[in-house]
């Protein structure tokens, strides 16, 4: 079972604590109602299902209720980073893999 | 049988003045407190414990812990207090003990099954997947059932199991795996820092192989002593938790440790408080794996006669539980470690008959000592084969590679093929492995949580070494100094003398599962290159031992036939659980009440007064009808459907969810989330919303009213609450985060009283304060604060049942004070109450929908006949672009519309399917199902509503719904079968 | 004149606990679920007089109200005294959305040298007092439910939970309970 760091309660706990909510960055057009039926599927349907590193969205729902985004690395299951929603796609950090009790600003 | 004992008068920790009784088939032993079954069966002179899955060979018991293969037994207290399959060499004897063997009918001695030893040339490796190949029919009627017979091992009890089961989760700095030499040094170095620190072993003692190992010497004490002492120590500090008698089963993600504590299994008569086993569900910051290693049998022919065992475990019988396995012991070896088995039991005064080393030059030391003691030692020689029926009786030995042949009489034989480290936890950490292969053995590479092996499970042999590994392992200064009587050497994986290449002896790899050295070779003959081809292929490894003693060996055989390393043909995964875990444990507090949680609502008690069936809607317990005396549901659904109809019914529909939308933007973040618009909706007012999901589909719907202008009530399917909100949640955060609105669950703030019919308003009258009822001040879907009763309450004018009615909202808390006054009122006016299945007919007799009946996850607004719900003058909302779709815009999409049945008492089933040609061939073409169908007693006939290919372009054509026995023509029609033009609503 | 409603409390009957850890439920208490953005944070800190606590897993706590931080833009601010707290909000002139739910929750306490160990019979929650002192709080979950947890005294705490799963949350923990004592 997972430990997640929320980005929002700034420390490790219990995936049992949260809920993934599927691949992080994938923003809702703006002008959604004029887009094409190939711009809607690549919107709505299409996910990359990434081996290795992956953006994900996960909300800490039992907890302060916030979503926010985690670099997860989808083979080892650790993850790299996670940080607030809306913040823009953060850099992989190094590659190394990261523990649970890694020190501030390792996350996860 | 015999009487006589095999206590070592002297020997052994336990203590003879405390006895405990059980019986084992049906015979009384007597044991000592602290025995296991096996130790006190062989104390008794009973070897014989078993039955070998497959072949049925007589087996006995072949370690003193966890790896056992073969003495699997059945352990009760009582009928329902049974449990099958548990090892003869773990479970504790406790007075009492009902102890049966398994896998043998009719005795254990005398075992018809074992017929299959001699048919064993039919039953080699991958025998099931050539055999039953064909006939195909024959699978289901003939191979099937008598497969599953014969297969199992134990029998699983019938009854409930009347135990309970606890659960704990739990943090800790330090969590180390085993309490041997390793384990409890690092744990005392850990604790001595101050850490928080959990220390697990598995068996009921501490010590791990110092329980056997009485030569070696720690901090100048006995090794035994000296584990005992820092037990105490550990005990006597607040930051230690130590856990004996509990597994870590499983290492997991983030330093995740499964835990199952055995409270009750050893105990005689357990209190009822105490649970039968508790799980641990541990986050560990480090986790030291102090897990030991395994000992290894030989593979020769014969090898799994009754009495033949592991040298280790005839040590730990004699040295920690004062029993000799037998009176003339033979040893087979290829490790150092046997010879201390022989000479302790010599010095206990057993005849040792020989040590057959298989090596040429064994460790100098231990042969010396074992011929000082007059010990007859063979080195290079192997044991080539057994005899003896249901226990050893002689072994024949020969000269490596010679012809002389040698049969010497024994009544037990010791092996040792080395040690296997205990690298299980790691490997489920998804550690990398590396191969030692001076040693031949896997070893602990690379970390990738944060764990540290150490000790036997790391490879570390020598005392010193692993001392000081343990030490700083636990991150303190401790410093520990012990010293071995002899150093060990040796060790071999793979088929010994006499079994390797071309020859046909049985001599068994995996004990439980009966794979010889001689199937392996089979399977890679037949094409399994893969260790997890031959695995499966083979089985080996694949019983409830997971090949603990196995794995290594049939891995050594496959390299060797396939002319490959070792490490290039592979190792296979170790998962989880290290051993097997009851249900009970895994599932801990979750059965009976607490299996899931049953959501009540705040009238519940009064539901129960009034004499409601209960149904489960979601985690709900939702008044279903309310049967007077005599009637069935239908009487009583049929009485309540019209009784709501001619005055009043009266309907707890507290289990609406009801979700707060606050904030300047309530309703520019409404019109985002529903099709419909709700800027131009005035405070007071309610409007019927329908959400959509991007891609159009609805995905719930519910009254929306307005209560201010920045303040709405909004409603929800009882089903949808958590997902809606939740739903809403995500667009707000994650879409919309400008928006100046909070949104907050209020479904359990209020109690929901709805109140339906002709004479609503007047059973409701009296007891609001601050409203005028009438249709002309409060028109149907309106909403109000005001008070009821004295409370606060919100009411609003709604109808899920077309007649006038109303939703009283009070604060939970005055939710039952409430409904028993409005209850009052409504018998005196000839009302009824009414559960879910009234408001289903009813609500279908006025062709309202339920979304999640009616609806599936694929049917639009328009498909459903709500259009109308969908705005077309909104630039955005969530499903605009999806609605758009193709394929959502095409013709002779699914409707929704009703049908009515040719037969009017004919009531169609839910689910049936609707087609145009009854006599089409099959695969005939589905048109569409029927979603909801009821008997209508208001209208006098059944009703029903369905989605239907182009639906609302058949009206007044004939369908068919096929059934099983008969074909039932029914007739499209609109949705809405009573009062049509809606007058009753607004009356 | 009408007859006036009176209260049915979700818990009422229920007691129980064992030798370490007693289980009472709480008194019935003003609920409101605040939400606000961080710049009115100080305006309905003023009107409620108590400063709503920014940082996770804390509370502050006046009187007889205590705020107990949940999310970044949401608190539960509980008030076991005379109530007033939507009026108090009403008052601050700040943007805020107040919900009254002072029905929707309740509440049992627990309370004894065994109070960790039985929330931590179904709690995942690290509640050793390094990692969660007396006044820290937490949404999370006990067992199947969601809870909050609010940690009310070295030995004693409230766990806040949706009336409908009185039974459950209260089932849950008395075995727990009975267990903590084992």
């Amino acid at each position: 079972m997972f430990l997640i760091k929320c980005p929002y309660c700034g420390e490790n706990r219990s995936e049992l604590e949260f809920r993934w909510a599927g691949e992080a960055h994938i923003a809702r057009p703006e002008n959604i109602a004029e887009i094409s039926n190939e711009e809607f599927a690549e919107y709505f349907f299409l996910r990359d299902n990434t081996k290795g590193v992956a953006y994900e969205r996960w909300r800490h729902i039992h907890g302060c209720g916030r979503f926010f985004n985690a670099i997860r690395d989808t083979v080892s299951d650790n993850f790299l980073l996670t940080y607030k929603a809306g913040l823009p796609r953060q850099p992989v950090p190094g590659s190394a893999p990261v523990s649970p009790d890694a020190p501030e600003g390792g996350a996860a | 049988m015999t009487k006589k004992s095999f206590r070592i008068k002297g020997a052994g920790r336990l203590t003879p003045a405390r006895t405990a009784r059980f019986t084992f088939d049906g015979k009384t032993y007597t044991a000592y407190e602290g025995d296991t079954v096996a130790s006190a069966l062989l104390a008794n002179g009973v070897h014989l414990m078993g039955r070998s899955f497959k072949y049925h060979r007589a087996r006995g018991v072949l370690s003193a812990g966890a790896e056992e293969p073969n003495a699997l037994i059945d352990v009760a207290r009582d009928a329902a207090r049974r449990q099958p399959n548990v090892r003869a060499s773990v479970q504790e004897v406790f007075d009492g003990a009902i102890i049966q063997s398994q896998n043998r009918w009719p005795t254990l001695a005398f075992d018809t099954g074992a017929i299959n030893n001699l048919l064993s040339p039919f039953f080699a490796a991958g025998f099931y997947y050539k055999t039953f190949m064909w006939p195909k029919e024959a699978w289901a009627k003939l191979y099937e059932p008598i497969i599953r017979r014969a297969a199992g091992l134990g029998v699983a009890p019938k009854e409930d199991d009347p135990d309970h089961y606890a659960n704990r989760f739990a943090h800790c700095d330090v969590l180390v795996a085993g309490a041997g030499v390793a384990g409890l040094t690092a744990a005392l170095s850990a604790a001595e820092t101050g850490a928080e620190v959990i220390l697990v072993d598995e068996r009921a003692d501490v010590g791990g192989a110092l329980l056997f190992d009485t030569s070696t010497m720690i901090d100048g004490k006995p090794g035994y002593d000296w584990a005992q002492d820092v037990l105490g120590r550990l005990k006597a500090m607040a930051n230690v938790t130590v856990l004996t008698r509990t597994t870590a089963f499983g290492y997991y993600t983030h330093n995740f440790i499964g835990l199952a504590e055995r409270v009750t299994d050893h105990l005689p008569r357990p209190g009822k408080n105490l649970p039968r086993e508790r799980l641990w569900q541990v986050r560990a910051k480090k986790v030291i794996m102090a897990t030991g290693a395994i000992e290894r049998h030989m593979v020769f022919a014969n090898n799994d006669r009754p009495g033949i065992m592991l040298a280790s475990a005839a040590r730990t019988y004699l040295n920690h539980y004062g029993v000799a396995v037998g009176e003339k012991i033979g040893v087979y070896t290829a490790h150092d470690s046997a010879y201390e088995a022989a000479i302790d039991l010599k010095h206990a005064g057993v005849e040792i008959a020989a040590i057959v080393d298989c090596r040429a030059n064994p460790g100098e030391a231990v042969v010396s000592a074992a011929r000082a003691l007059g010990i007859e030692v063979l080195t290079g020689h192997c044991v080539l084969d057994t005899s003896g029926r249901l226990r050893v009786s002689s072994m024949t030995v020969s000269p490596n590679g010679g012809d002389a042949k040698r049969r010497i009489a024994i009544d037990a034989l010791l092996m040792s093929g080395g040690w296997t480290p205990s690298v299980h936890l790691f490997s489920q950490s998804r550690g990398k492995l590396k191969f030692d292969k001076a040693n031949d053995r896997f070893l602990p590479d690379i970390h990738v949580q944060q764990g540290v092996s150490i000790g036997a499970c790391n490879g570390t042999d020598d005392l010193s070494a692993l001392l000081a590994e343990a030490a700083a392992a636990g991150g303190g200064t401790l410093s520990v100094s012990g010293s071995s009587a002899y150093g060990w050497t040796g060790g071999m994986i793979g088929a010994a003398e006499g079994a390797g290449k071309d020859t046909v002896v049985k001599a068994f790899v995996d004990f439980q599962h009966d794979v010889t050295a001689k199937d392996i070779r089979l399977a890679v003959r037949e094409g399994m290159h893969s260790i997890e081809h031959i695995k499966r292929f083979t089985t080996n490894g694949m019983a409830s031992d997971q090949g603990k003693l196995s794995n290594m060996h049939g891995l050594a055989i496959a390299a060797e036939v396939l002319g490959k390393e070792i490490p290039q043909v592979g190792l296979t995964t170790f998962r989880a659980p290290y051993t097997p875990v009851s249900y009970g444990t895994l599932i801990a507090h979750s059965r009976g009440d607490l299996f899931d949680p049953a959501r009540k609502t705040p009238l519940h008690g009064e539901l129960v007064k009034e004499g409601a069936e209960f149904e489960d809607v979601g985690n709900w317990k939702r008044a279903w009808y309310f049967p007077r005396r005599g009637e069935d549901m239908h009487q009583a659904v049929n009485r309540e459907c019209r009784t709501a109809r001619e005055t009043a019914g009266i309907f707890d529909a507290s289990t609406l969810g009801k979700i707060e939308v606050v904030g300047p933007d309530a309703a520019k973040f409404l019109n985002l989330l529903y099709t419909n618009a709700w800027d131009t909706l005035k405070p007071g007012k309610c409007r019927y919303g329908i959400m959509t999901r991007e891609d159009g589909f609805i995905y719930d719907d519910g009254v929306v009213g307005r209560l201010a202008e920045d303040r709405f009530h909004v409603t929800t399917t009882t089903g949808g609450a958590p997902r809606v909100l939740a739903h809403m949640e995500d667009y707000l955060q994650t879409e919309f985060p400008d928006l100046k609105v909070w949104l907050t669950s209020t479904t359990e703030q209020w109690a929901v009283i709805a109140v339906q019919g002709p004479k609503a308003r007047d059973i409701i009258a009296p007891l609001v304060e601050g409203l005028d009822l009438s249709t002309e001040a409060f028109p149907h879907m309106s909403v109000a604060e005001c008070t009821v009763m004295g409370v606060p309450a919100r009411l609003f004018r709604v109808s899920f049942t077309g007649e006038i009615g109303f939703e009283i909202n009070v604060p939970a808390d005055y939710g039952a004070s409430v409904w028993k006054a409005i209850w009052e009122r409504g018998q005196a006016l000839g009302a009824c109450l009414y559960g879910t299945e009234t408001m289903h007919v009813l609500r279908a007799e006025k062709g309202y929908l339920i979304v999640g009946q009616d609806t599936d996850g694929t049917v639009t607004p328009d498909d459903a006949g709500y259009g109308w719900a969908v705005s077309k003058k909104k630039p955005d909302f969530v499903g605009i672009r999806g609605l758009k779709r193709p394929d959502l815009i095409r013709d002779n999409r699914k409707q929704l519309v009703g049908l009515l049945t040719k037969d009017p008492t004919e009531v169609l089933e839910e689910g049936g399917q609707i087609v145009a040609d009854p006599n089409q061939p099959k695969p005939m073409t589905m048109l569409g199902h029927v979603t909801s169908a009821y008997w209508s007693e208001n209208l006098g006939r059944s009703i029903a509503i369905a989605l239907v290919a182009g639906g609302r372009a058949k009206m007044g054509e004939t369908l068919y719904v096929p059934m099983k026995d008969k074909t039932i023509a029914v007739e499209v029609t609109d949705m809405v079968f009573f009062d049509k033009d809606g007058g009753r609503i607004h009356g | 004149m009408v007859e006036f409603a009176t209260r049915t409390l979700p818990l009422s009957g229920f007691h129980g606990g064992s030798s370490v850890a007693s289980l009472t439920p709480a008194a019935p208490a003003q609920r409101v679920s605040l939400r606000a953005r961080p710049e009115d944070v100080a305006a309905l800190s003023a009107a409620l007089g108590l400063p709503l606590p920014t940082s996770a897993k804390t509370s502050a706590s006046a009187g007889q109200r205590t705020a107990l931080w949940l999310g970044p833009d949401e608190w539960l601010v509980i008030d076991e005294g005379e109530g007033g707290l939507m009026a108090a909000l009403e008052t601050s002139g700040a943007l805020h959305a107040a919900t009254d739910v002072s029905h929707r929750n309740t509440a049992v306490v627990i309370s004894g040298p065994g109070a960790s160990k039985t929330l931590n019979g179904g709690c995942p929650l690290d509640l050793s007092r390094k990692a969660f002192p007396v006044g820290a709080c937490a949404r999370t979950l006990f067992g199947k439910i969601e809870v909050v947890v609010l940690r009310t005294g070295e030995t004693e705490f409230r766990m806040e939970f949706w009336r409908s799963f009185s039974d459950y949350a209260f089932g849950l923990l008395a075995e727990a309970a009975e267990d903590a004592a084992i």
